[in-house]
């Protein structure tokens, strides 16, 4: 049986896709069979964030609507053989998704993979909806900021109430605080929320803190997921958080700004 | 140092203002997040019923729907008006006597 895990945070941009891409990666590169899915149809992204752009031919609505068989529509990553990305329409509108397509293809899935990452669309329409529905796990990507500390909270409501596990009474899904796009010295201004500040209102599980990191742009560029470059922060905070969702025990970083001594100050100094 | 700490205790940082902000805003949408969705219809109702009587408009009246463990407690909160609509009231209280 495969654990579903939905990475989602209500308001658009914080890094969503971001972390969906590092996070499928690390875990498949840490031997896990992994598949992400792209629930952004009619907005697809993951493809490029992979760099599998090219080699898309069938999709998620394909599959749903019987006009593909499920291989034919997974493409297999070319620098790790355990993950797979099943891309999203771009033709489609969000009602191509069904409950019962949807359910149906995560069912087959889960046959074959230790881990279903379902990257959500922006929102709380349709596709966001289906994306949290099924999971047994969901990454809050939340970014140190007002509107989108209220909107993760938003979804910790839809979370509670709309899922599958909530509507059957079910144990309810494990969540989990992904803070990114932090940046320690603004924290220490008093310019940034700092993570105590979001932890208390959210009162979430930390996974992990990924700073603010020229390497996340470098990375989308490229078509690299950000976990791939193992000198970034960011990269190593992704692989931090893999690690720490496997039950290591790995300390927080990038939490605190980094100590500049004179010399930094005057050579290194922004 | 001492200089700068000053400055930093007059002005609350604007991270703290988020967080201030943050906190109020939460605890109220957490609380009308439970409600069930026939409360919006009840409080309009109500309001139009109160309204034959008082001088009473939207936000004078709250309804909230508290639980827990043991019971439910449906708390309707009418704020009266000032003075001058007292003497309505009274007068209608009067007349109905």
């Amino acid at each position: 049986m495969a654990r579903i895990i939905v990475v989602t945070s209500g308001k658009g941009g914080v890094g969503k896709t971001t972390t969906s891409a590092a996070v499928a990666m690390g875990l498949a590169k840490k031997g896990h069979k992994t598949v992400v899915i792209d629930f952004d149809v009619g907005l697809r992204n993951l493809d490029l964030i992979l760099g599998c752009e090219r080699r898309v031919v069938y999709d998620f609505v394909n599959v749903i609507h019987n006009e593909s068989t499920l291989n034919q529509a997974l493409i297999r990553d070319k620098r790790c053989g355990e993950l797979y990305i099943l891309p999203a329409s771009q033709t489609r509108d969000k009602d191509a998704l069904t409950e019962e397509g949807v359910g149906r293809v995560l069912e087959e899935l889960s046959k074959d993979f230790e881990y279903i990452i379902c990257d959500s669309p922006a929102g709380i329409e349709r596709g966001a909806h289906l994306a949290m529905y099924f999971a047994d796990d969901a990454f809050i990507v939340t970014n140190p900021e007002v509107s989108s500390v209220r909107d993760s909270d938003r979804m910790l409501g839809i979370l509670a109430s709309k899922s599958r596990r909530a509507e059957k009474g079910e144990e309810p899904i494990k969540e989990f605080l992904l803070l990114s796009r932090y940046s320690p010295e603004r924290v220490k201004l008093g310019e940034m929320l700092s993570v105590d500040d979001v932890q208390e209102i959210l009162s979430l599980h930390l996974l992990g803190v990924v700073p603010e990191s020229k390497s996340v742009l470098n990375a989308s560029n490229s078509g690299i997921p950000v976990i791939l470059d193992e000198q970034s922060d960011a990269g190593q905070a992704y692989s931090d958080i893999v690690a720490r969702y496997l039950g290591e025990d790995k300390p927080h970083r990038f939490i605190d700004a980094e100590k500049k001594g004179l010399f930094g100050k005057l050579f290194r100094g922004k | 140092m001492s200089l700068l700490d000053y400055f930093k205790t007059n002005k609350p940082s604007s991270a703290a203002i988020a967080k201030e902000r943050l906190q109020i805003l939460v605890a109220h949408e957490r609380s009308s997040r439970n409600q069930p969705s026939y409360l919006p219809q009840l409080k309009k109702e109500l309001l139009e019923v109160i309204k034959k009587y008082f001088d009473v408009n939207e936000e004078t009246i709250s309804v909230s729907l508290e639980q827990d463990d043991e019971r439910e407690t449906l708390e309707l909160n009418i704020t009266l008006p000032d003075e001058d609509h007292f003497k309505n009231l009274n007068s209608t209280k009067t007349r109905g006597k």
